[in-house]
C-alpha cells in the first residue's frame, strides 16, 4: 500500500473531526494541545527503543493525529471516527492490553513486538500495514501508543518467551502435534479440522463483548502476528490477550510446541514441507487416525 | 483418591483458620453483622444446558442455575460482598491463599473475596480443559489455558477491583473475584447474612456489593468492642 493511499483512507476520518472539532475540543486534549503538559504528562519525554533506533513520543504524536486518529481515535480508546464503520474495532490503547506479544498474557508487550505489529498491520481487519512510513517514524509511534496508558510508566515489559532452535519436521513430530492439538481441546474454537467451527466457536466474544471468530486455518491467511514457524509457536504461548485466544506457556513443553506448530502447518492449504509430508502419510495411513473431536477419549488421553 | 483430596482440604481449612487465632490475632473485637435482602421481581435464574460438555454435564443431577441473582427464603440475596471500604487501617495480605475451583463446569465459590496481594490458586478439578479469562480492567489481563490434571495456576492482584471471570470454551461458567484492600468483609449466605469480624473501635463505611446492581455503602461506628447490626436491601428487577 503507499502512502497516498493510506492518505485517502484519513482524508474521512480528518475530515469529520474537523467538521465535528467544537464538540471533540476536550477530547482532543492529548493529542492536538501544543502543551506537551496537558494530557498524558510524559508524552514530549516518552521514548521507545527498536535496535539501536530511539523513537520520540512528541514527534510520534503528529504522525498519530496524520494517520491513527480516524479509527484509534483522539482518546486513543479506539473509538475515532470511522471506528463504527470497522470489524474488529480498533485497539483501545487506553487498556494496554495487546495481541502480539513475544511476552507472558497479563504483561506488556516491547517495544519491539509494538514496532513489529505496526509494520506488519492486522491481515483481515482494517488495521493496515505501516510499511509506507520510515522506521524511525514507526518507532516514534510506538513511543507515542505508549503514553495512553499510565501502565508503561509504572511497568516495563513482560521477559520475551524464550524460543528454543526449532526441531525437525518429520511425521512423528507431526503426529504428536496432532495430539497436543486434540489433548489441549484446541478444537473446541478451531474445529477439528481447524476450520474455524468448533462446538464453543460460535459463542466467543473479545472483551469488549464483540463476536469474535476464531482463526480458520483452512483459509490460508497469514497469521495476524507473524507468518513464520517461530511466529507461530510465540502466538498459542503467548495467547491473543484481549481475545478468546489462550496462552498454552504453562501447559506445553518447549520443543512440543515445536509439534504443535508442524501440526498446524497441515491443517493449512499451503505448499508447506509439514503439508507434503503429511498427505504421503494420511495416503498410506488414513484409515488409521481416529477423527479430532469429541469422540476421541474424553479429557483427550 | 476423592476422599484424599476432600481430607486434604479440611486439614488445609483446619491449619488455615488454625493461624487466623494463633498467628494473627485480630487487632480488634468488634464486629459488625446483618442480613442482606432484595425488594421487587428478581429475575428468574435459568437452568444451565451443559449438553456440550458431557463429562461436566454426568456431574450433576438436577441442572446447575445461573447465579447473578441467587435468592433464598426471606427475600435473601446471596453472593453479595460486604467490607469495610473506607476507616480500616489497611493490612497486610494473609499468608493463607485463597482458593477456586472450576469443577463440574461451575466456579466454586461464585464469587471469591480476597485482598489485594493475597495468594490466589485456581484448580480445574475436571476432566476438560478451562481457560480461565478474568476481565480485569485495572489489573493487568491475562487468559490461560489450563487442561485436566495441570498444576494449579499461582497468582495474585496488585489493585483493588472486582473482576468477572469466564471460560470461553464453556460460556456458561461466570464468576468474580473481589479483590479488596481490606481484611474485613464477608460474602451473604444462603439466607441473606453475613458476619464481619475483629473489627478495632472507629468510624467504618460499609459497603455492599453485588454483580448486577449498583453498590450500597453505610456508616457504622464501633466503639470498644461493640456488635453492630447493618442490612442492605437492593432494589431488584424481573430482567
Ligand atoms: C483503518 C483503521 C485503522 C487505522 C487508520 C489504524 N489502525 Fe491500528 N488497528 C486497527 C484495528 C481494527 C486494530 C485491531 C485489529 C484486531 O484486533 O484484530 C488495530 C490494532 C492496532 C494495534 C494493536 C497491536 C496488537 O498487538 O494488539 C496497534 C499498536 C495499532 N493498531 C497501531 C496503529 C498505529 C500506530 C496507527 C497509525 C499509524 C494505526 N494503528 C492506524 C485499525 C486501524
Ligand atoms: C477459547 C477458544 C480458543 C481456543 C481453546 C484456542 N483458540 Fe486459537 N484463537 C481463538 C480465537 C478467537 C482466535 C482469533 C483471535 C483474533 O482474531 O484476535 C484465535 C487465533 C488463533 C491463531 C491465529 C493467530 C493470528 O495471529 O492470526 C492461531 C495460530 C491459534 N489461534 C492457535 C491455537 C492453538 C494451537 C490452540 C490450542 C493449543 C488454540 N488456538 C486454542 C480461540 C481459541
Amino acid at each position: 500500500m503507499t502512502l497516498k493511499k493510506l492518505a485517502v483512507t484519513f482524508a474521512l476520518g480528518s475530515m469529520a473531526l474537523v467538521t465535528v472539532g467544537a464538540t471533540s475540543v476536550l477530547a482532543q486534549s492529548h493529542v492536538n494541545s501544543p502543551d506537551p503538559s496537558l494530557g498524558a504528562p510524559s508524552v514530549s519525554s516518552a521514548e521507545s527503543h527498536i535496535g539501536n533506533m530511539t523513537g520520540h513520543a512528541g514527534e510520534g504524536k503528529q504522525l498519530y493525529r496524520r494517520y491513527c486518529i480516524g479509527c484509534h481515535g483522539p482518546d486513543g480508546n479506539g473509538e475515532g471516527m470511522n471506528a463504527q464503520w470497522i470489524d474488529p474495532k480498533p485497539r483501545d490503547f487506553t487498556e494496554a492490553t495487546f495481541k502480539c506479544r513475544s511476552t507472558p498474557t497479563g504483561t506488556l508487550p516491547t517495544d519491539q513486538d509494538l514496532y513489529d505489529a505496526i509494520t506488519r498491520g492486522f491481515v483481515t481487519t482494517n488495521m493496515p500495514a505501516w510499511k509506507p512510513l520510515t522506521p524511525q517514524q514507526r518507532a516514534d509511534l510506538v513511543a507515542f501508543v505508549k503514553t495512553w496508558s499510565p501502565r508503561w510508566t509504572k511497568g516495563k515489559a513482560g521477559a520475551p518467551l524464550d524460543i528454543p532452535a526449532e526441531t525437525p519436521i518429520t511425521i512423528e513430530s507431526i503426529l504428536h502435534g496432532r495430539e497436543l492439538f486434540q489433548r489441549l481441546e484446541c478444537w473446541k474454537c478451531h474445529g477439528p479440522e481447524g476450520h474455524g467451527d468448533g462446538p464453543s466457536a460460535i459463542t466467543l466474544t473479545d472483551d469488549k463483548g464483540n463476536p469474535i471468530r476464531p482463526y480458520d486455518f483452512s483459509s490460508g491467511s497469514r497469521f495476524m502476528c507473524g507468518t513464520t514457524n517461530r511466529d507461530l509457536y510465540r502466538i498459542f504461548m503467548t495467547g491473543l490477550d484481549g481475545s478468546p485466544m489462550p496462552s498454552f506457556a504453562d501447559v506445553v513443553k518447549p520443543n512440543e510446541a515445536w509439534d504443535l506448530v508442524h501440526f498446524l502447518r497441515t491443517l493449512q492449504p499451503l505448499k508447506t514441507q509439514e503439508a507434503d509430508l503429511w498427505m504421503a502419510y494420511r495416503a498410506a495411513h488414513g484409515a488409521d487416525l481416529k477423527p479430532i473431536g469429541p469422540d476421541a477419549a474424553p479429557g483427550g488421553q | 483418591m476423592r476422599s484424599g483430596y476432600f481430607t486434604a482440604l479440611a486439614v488445609a481449612v483446619l491449619l488455615g483458620s488454625g493461624m487466623l487465632v494463633f498467628a494473627k490475632p485480630p487487632a480488634g473485637s468488634g464486629s459488625i453483622t446483618g442480613k442482606v435482602t432484595y425488594t421487587g421481581t428478581p429475575p428468574k435464574m435459568k437452568p444451565i444446558d451443559m449438553s456440550k460438555e458431557p463429562s461436566c454435564a454426568k456431574q450433576h443431577a438436577t441442572p446447575v442455575m445461573t447465579q447473578n441473582v441467587t435468592t433464598g427464603p426471606g427475600n435473601a440475596l446471596q453472593w453479595v460482598v460486604v467490607y469495610i471500604s473506607a476507616g480500616d487501617e489497611g493490612s497486610s495480605a494473609p499468608s493463607q491463599g485463597a482458593r477456586y475451583d472450576q469443577k463440574g463446569c461451575e466456579y466454586l465459590p461464585h464469587v471469591l473475596p480476597m485482598q489485594v496481594a493475597q495468594q490466589l490458586q485456581i484448580y480445574n478439578d475436571d476432566q476438560t480443559s478451562h481457560n480461565i479469562h478474568p476481565l480485569s480492567k485495572t489489573n493487568p489481563e491475562w487468559n490461560k489455558s489450563q487442561p485436566p490434571g495441570s498444576p494449579p495456576i499461582d497468582t495474585k492482584y496488585d489493585k483493588a477491583e472486582f473482576i468477572p471471570v469466564k471460560c470461553n470454551i464453556h460460556p456458561w461458567m461466570h464468576g468474580y473475584f473481589a479483590v479488596l484492600n481490606t481484611s474485613h468483609y464477608a460474602v451473604s449466605g444462603e439466607d441473606g447474612s453475613f458476619d464481619i469480624k475483629g473489627l478495632p473501635p472507629g468510624k467504618y463505611t460499609v459497603t455492599a456489593w453485588q454483580e448486577q446492581y449498583p453498590a450500597q455503602s453505610q456508616e457504622v461506628t464501633i466503639s470498644g468492642s461493640e456488635a453492630k447490626t447493618a442490612n442492605f436491601v437492593f432494589k431488584v428487577l424481573p430482567y
